[in-house]
């Protein structure tokens, strides 16, 4: 390392050596920063526990994906390249930053093992970053300042514009940027015996200050220091204060992932479902009720925008946007917390002050918020955790009480009889029969067929069908009858988890009671609530995977279509896509049908798909919105140019056939289940 | 039979209710050899116009003009008719909100059988009186049999015995108002607040008629609200009319709407589907109009056309306003 | 305020299909679900509103068989403090005179500002509130959907025709009949009603009431009823055909038979 010619430790001004404040900075920027960390962490100690310190391996993989990968990021293609530059260049240039501080006062300070060529390449790496780093400022600064992206605005009603924050902290990384690039070009242009990396922010100022007089060179390098070390600290210290946080956090947010897809959390972690009548409050009442992680999901949501944009529920202008559930939820945190001064008591409620309960009972469930998170926020365990909280004080829609009443006393929404359950077999025509366990019969296959295609005039058409397909392919199955209950999925999402209890009680004990070996559903809530909420149950398969592996081997084989004009779209229904990851069994069932034209819904479908409306006690909620959830989505499948939406779950069915009449376009839209169209092609 | 009957004169705005002559076919249909004596309690001038166009149909009228009596209050209505009914008497409301605020302690002062919403009658043998009435929301009905010996207070449902003919009591009026004076009570009336208009409860309404997406447009709905106003009833509609904002959320009939018990719903381009019908409750008259022959309306309807609505709307409604 | 609320356990009609039994003795009962009738759901809210606002207790009363506790637990986990049953065999049978006479033993037993009922239960009767007034010889007022507390006097709304309001003021002691609508009744699960499993309530006889069996039961009954029957339906629509001009004739008629002209 060649002799420095001036450095920032050896500076004396007005006779005093700067070496005292450029080491005071640093102590005070550390000890403030700690300071609010210790009290960002105080309410995260009060919270409800989770523990989530397990499959240390799977969590490993997700940080490497997820934070450091950062694989979401690109699904919003510009945003998402421009935060992958910034997120590298800041790894790039912590160290540098970090080396820095200690150049205040320490006249040479190498970080360890930066001595040889490592450091060499790492001076060409951390001036390309912060060149690639500065000129995304420039492009998000642009963004966010003038083209303004609209999932950005903040409604009237909940606030003040988020831009000035956005434009502050870009500010800031520029300006760290521009400092650190004017103390290395001043001390290139003064040393001369080496050049700074081709264009690169230094090159320009090596090239800016050549032939400057050696004490101006050295005043540059030490105000651009002292900009940059104030900057700095200022930043670090701001970061606990905004949305910011998610610089520090996100590293945590994602290690802390939720890792179980399907499934919402326990009513209490630690308590298993025989404690539950010991608890003394259910769900969320209080802020301290969240768990820890999700209020470090408020602390980490960096108000991108991502999950609002892709709720369904705020596109068609229901009074939820989850986006807000974490800024409020972070707001009230720092409200409540405060990082000087006292702790604060509660001044409003959180259910009915701080979030509307037609806000919390306006969510489907779908995931479409949570897919899209880049650093893995959850929301359908807090929504489910403060509908619990609503439940245990009876906060109850009134459109909501009855069917859970008639769910309690028939087990299903409209409490019709329970001998009438298997009334859909009587209809699936001659020489099939359905096997029933009420009826003593035996089977390998049990078939739950879970309340809406039980009950329901026109969805029991997809169980006469499912009873089709299965007898065709062999499956040697039986339904439970009046045994089987409803499976509790939405009683259970919708905050009503004594009553799900005992749904799962009823059906595991009259499932294990028929001694049947696998279960099939045409239901995904039944799928997903057999499959993850419940335990112990042999292994459920939904009969699209049937129905593929039929056409597969060969044993169920599809005459072609009578109509081959028609142009087919395949709907992706949350509970088997989504949340379980289902996307091509479906496809494959569809394919097999010769001459069949299927469409895909560009940009919302699979994991994007758009939700229907939702499912369960979601038919029964009455929301505030402008438009129907299932309308945007027949127009989405009218644009993609089909004219049939084959979807394979009975709500997704019942609100794309409601959504057609509604949209009017009866006799141009159909919708159909795939088991219906299945059904239609089979050869007998 | 040589017990009194009454029959409390429902009036509202210085007019006899209707539903007065509903209680006189009731009373003829029970007590066919009693002459039934009419009670009208109120105050001003336009009380004895009222006592003389009941007197017409009744055998007599007690009138009762006072102050006190200017608007119903039963906590009022109820001393005075124990003081001035005989024993025995049978009494006569209709099934009312002010018949349902009077009768039960009424029939207790009197120490009197009380028969609630009768809605038909199945015989009269000795002191024993067979009447229909109706329970689990109309699911079922029942006979129902009470014991005259001590009298007895009946209300009647309005439009369960069509209203008799008028002119054929000729009786006359005789003023009790003295009766009434003095009278107090610990329960105060002090004013109506009217129901907001467009703020309908579609719930409390007899007559129906409910309109579903076979209305086709928005501008069609005028040719439902004419024939509502002709029929004097009021719409109320499917779900997809609400989600096309055509009619207010109040209006929806179904599972996810309101639940009504009207008398009569007519039902004009509803399919019928299970979570609409489901907020049909109490065994109503259904009449269903509908384009589709296979709707599966018609199962749950009495009376059924298949027609289209923009034809037969305008004519039913010409039809209705000249025949009234 | 201390406030008594009277309830009944009912075949839920919303969740039934109510048929008639053999014979027309009573409806099918096999199948049914009970639920708290939902008027007097209404009732024990608004009384628990009122004490959460003016201080005082709550109690719920039913009567019947040994299986209404379910019901009075139901109440009780809607915020109620106090429950009473009132149970004897000698009760069975009784008309709405007979249910308001064991009540208004119930009641004089107690020490009570405010009694509350449903407007009426599954048999439509809308009668026990006011009779059991009668007998206190306590003011009444039925169909209440409003009631506001001013000192020792009730400002209370009535519902009356045509969604209108009723307002009056009444004195206490009274018996209010509430009509649905007046609040929104919170939700009881399963959980509520296991927090009050183990609370006491206690139950009395007629003896325990002080209560002359005579006047209760069938054998003091001014009204019985005789049957159930289903009044005649037809299986689907009739049709009816013609010109467009025979069909609005035919339907003007028969609008005008069945009462659809107002």
């Amino acid at each position: 390392m060649a002799l420095i010619p001036f450095s920032p430790a050896q500076a004396v001004v007005v006779g005093l050596p700067l070496r005292w404040l450029f080491l005071l900075i640093p102590v005070a920027g550390v000890a403030c920063f700690t300071w609010m960390l210790a009290r960002r962490v105080a309410p995260l100690l009060k919270a409800a526990p989770d523990p989530r310190c397990d499959h240390l391996g799977e969590r490993t993989l997700l940080v490497l994906k997820v934070w450091l990968a950062q694989w979401r990021h690109p699904r919003y293609l510009m945003a998402g390249v421009l935060h992958i530059v910034l997120f590298l260049g800041f790894l790039v240039l912590g160290l540098r930053s970090f080396q820095l501080i200690f150049l205040g006062f320490m006249e040479t300070f190498t970080l360890p093992g930066f001595g040889g060529p490592l450091g060499v390449a790492y001076t060409i790496a951390k001036d390309y970053a912060a060149t690639a780093v500065f000129l995304s400022v420039v492009v998000l600064a642009y963004r966010r300042g003038i083209v303004r992206p609209a999932r950005y605005s903040v409604p009237a009603k909940l606030g003040q514009d988020h831009t000035g924050e956005a434009l502050l902290v870009l500010g800031l990384i520029a300006t760290l940027l521009l400092s650190e690039s004017a103390f290395e070009g001043s001390l290139l242009a003064a040393g001369s015996h080496e050049t700074a990396t081709p264009f690169t922010l230094a090159w320009a100022c090596q090239y800016l200050f050549a032939g400057l007089p050696l004490p101006v060179l050295a005043r540059i390098n030490l105000t651009s220091y002292a900009i940059h070390d104030l900057s700095f600290f200022y930043f670090l210290c701001l970061l606990p204060m905004g949305k910011h946080f998610h610089v520090l956090t996100s590293l945590f947010n994602v290690a802390f992932m939720r890792l179980k897809p399907g499934t919402v959390k326990p009513v209490r972690h630690g308590v298993d479902d025989q404690g539950l009548d010991e608890l003394q409050s259910f769900g969320v009442k209080h802020l301290e009720d969240f768990t820890w992680k999700h209020l470090l999901d408020f602390y980490s949501c960096a108000d991108c925008g991502r999950c609002s944009d892709r709720c369904p529920a705020n596109h068609v202008k229901r009074p939820l946007s989850p986006r807000f559930i974490s800024i409020k939820g972070r707001d009230l945190t720092y409200q409540r917390y405060p990082l000087f001064g006292a702790d604060q008591a509660e001044a409003e409620p959180l259910m009915g002050g701080i979030f509307s309960e037609e806000e919390i009972w306006s969510c489907t469930t779908c995931g479409a918020c949570e897919e899209e998170c880049p650093i893995g926020i959850e929301y359908i365990d807090k929504i489910v955790d403060l509908r619990r909280g609503m439940v245990d004080e009876g906060m109850v829609p009134q459109s909501l009480q009855k069917p859970l009443s008639a769910l309690e006393k028939r087990g299903n929404p409209w409490g019709k009889l329970e001998k009438k359950r298997a009334d859909w077999a009587a209809g699936v025509g001659e020489g099939f029969a359905v096997k029933l366990a009420e009826k003593g019969d035996t089977a390998d296959t049990l078939y739950f067929v879970d309340s809406m295609t039980s009950y329901d005039d026109r969805m029991q058409k997809i169980a006469q069908a499912t009873a089709r397909i299965l007898t065709r392919a062999e499956v040697d199955f039986m339904a439970l009858g009046k045994d089987e209950k409803d499976s509790g999925h939405e009683v259970r999402r919708y905050g009503e988890e004594m009553l799900f209890q005992s749904l799962k009680e009823q059906n595991t004990e009259a499932i294990l009671e028929s001694q049947a070996k696998r279960i099939v559903t045409s239901d995904p809530h039944a799928y997903n609530a057999l499959k993850n909420d419940y335990a112990g149950l042999p292994p459920v398969v939904h009969v699209s995977e049937v129905i593929a592996a039929g056409v597969t081997t060969g044993k169920l084989r599809l005459n072609p279509l009578a109509d081959p004009s028609r142009t087919y779209t395949y709907h992706d229904p949350c509970y088997l896509g989504r949340h379980n990851g289902m996307y091509d069994a479906p496809r494959v069932a569809i394919d097999a049908i010769p001459g069949i034209k299927r469409v895909e819904m560009t940009g919302s479908c699979r994991d994007r798909a758009f939700c229907c409306g939702g499912g369960g006690l979601g038919l029964f909620y009455e929301p505030e919105e402008e438009q129907r959830m299932g309308v945007v989505r027949v127009n989405q499948a009218r644009a993609a140019g089909a004219s049939v939406i084959v979807t394979a779950c009975p709500f997704c069915l019942t609100n794309m056939e409601d959504a057609i009449k509604v949209a009017g376009l009866e006799g141009q839209m159909e919708a159909i289940d795939l088991c219906e169209l299945v059904d239609g092609q089979l050869q007998h | 039979m040589a017990t009194q009957v009454f029959a409390l004169i429902p009036h509202s705005a210085g007019k006899v209710d209707d539903a007065a002559l509903e209680l006189l076919s009731a009373a003829r249909a029970m007590f066919p050899e009693a002459a039934p004596t009419a009670l009208v309690l109120g105050s001003g001038p336009s009380l004895a116009d009222m006592a003389l166009e009941v007197a017409a149909s009744f055998g007599e009228v007690w009138s009762f003009n006072q102050e006190a009596l200017a608007y119903p209050n039963a906590e009022l209505i109820r001393p005075l008719l124990v003081k001035v009914l005989p024993a025995g008497a049978l009494v006569l409301l209709p099934h009312s909100t002010l018949g349902i605020d009077l009768g039960p302690g009424l029939s207790v002062k009197l120490g009197a059988a009380y028969l609630p919403d009768v809605v038909g009658f199945d015989g009269l043998n000795g002191n024993q009186l067979k009447v229909v009435r109706q329970e689990f929301a109309g699911q079922v009905s029942a006979h129902v049999q009470a014991d005259l010996s001590n009298g007895a207070v009946i209300t009647v449902r309005s439009g369960a015995f069509p209203p008799a003919l008028t002119g054929s009591g000729g009786g006359q009026v005789v003023d009790k108002s003295g009766a009434a004076a003095g009278l107090t009570a610990r329960r105060r009336f002090l004013a109506v607040v009217q129901a907001e208009a467009g703020d309908v409860d579609i719930t409390r309404e007899e007559v129906l008629v409910a309109v579903g997406r076979g209305i086709g447009e928005q501008d069609n709905l005028a040719l439902v609200d004419d024939l509502a106003k002709a029929m004097g009833a009021t719409v109320c509609c499917s779900r997809p009319i609400v989600d096309a904002k055509w009619l207010d959320k109040g209006r929806q009939v179904g599972t996810s709407g309101q639940t009504v018990k009207p008398k009569v719903y007519l039902a004009l381009g509803i399919s019928g589907a299970f979570q609409h019908l489901g907020g049909l409750k109490g065994n109503p008259f259904v009449v269903a109009i509908n384009k589709n022959p296979k709707a599966p309306i018609f199962q749950a309807a009495q009376v059924g056309v298949v027609a289209d609505l923009l034809e037969l709307l305008p004519e039913l409604t010409a039809q209705l306003e000249k025949s009234r | 305020m201390d406030i008594l609320v009277c309830v009944k356990r009912v075949p839920d009609s919303a969740e039934n299909e109510i048929s008639v039994a053999a014979g027309g003795a009573d409806i099918s009962r096999e199948d049914l679900v009970y639920a708290v009738n939902e008027w007097d759901n209404y009732a024990v809210e608004e009384a628990i509103q009122i004490v959460e606002r003016e201080g005082g207790s709550v109690t719920v009363v039913a009567l019947g068989e040994a299986d209404i506790e379910e019901s009075v637990r139901r109440e009780m986990a809607m915020g109620a403090e106090q429950g009473l049953m009132l149970v004897d065999d000698r009760f069975a049978g009784s008309d709405g005179l007979g249910v308001a006479t064991i009540l208004q033993a119930a009641v004089l037993k107690g020490s009570y500002d405010l009694i509350l009922t449903g407007a009426q239960a599954d048999d439509g009767a809308a009668q026990v509130g006011g009779m059991l007034a009668a007998l206190l010889d306590w003011p009444f007022a039925s169909l209440v959907n409003r009631i506001e507390v001013t000192g020792k006097t009730l400002r209370i709304g009535r519902e009356i025709e045509g969604g209108s309001q009723e307002l009056n003021e009444i004195e206490t002691p009274c018996v209010l009949s509430i009509q649905t609508g007046i609040n929104e009744p919170r939700y009881v699960g399963l959980r509520g009603i296991r927090k009050v499993a183990s609370v006491e309530i206690p139950v009395l006889d007629s003896a325990a009431l002080g209560l002359d069996a005579a006047r209760v039961g069938p054998a003091a009954a001014k009204v019985r009823r005789v049957d159930y029957f289903v009044p005649v339906a037809g299986v689907g629509a009739e049709m009816l055909t013609g010109s467009t001009k025979e069909l609005a004739t035919q339907l003007v008629e028969l609008l005008k038979l069945k009462g659809g002209i107002n």
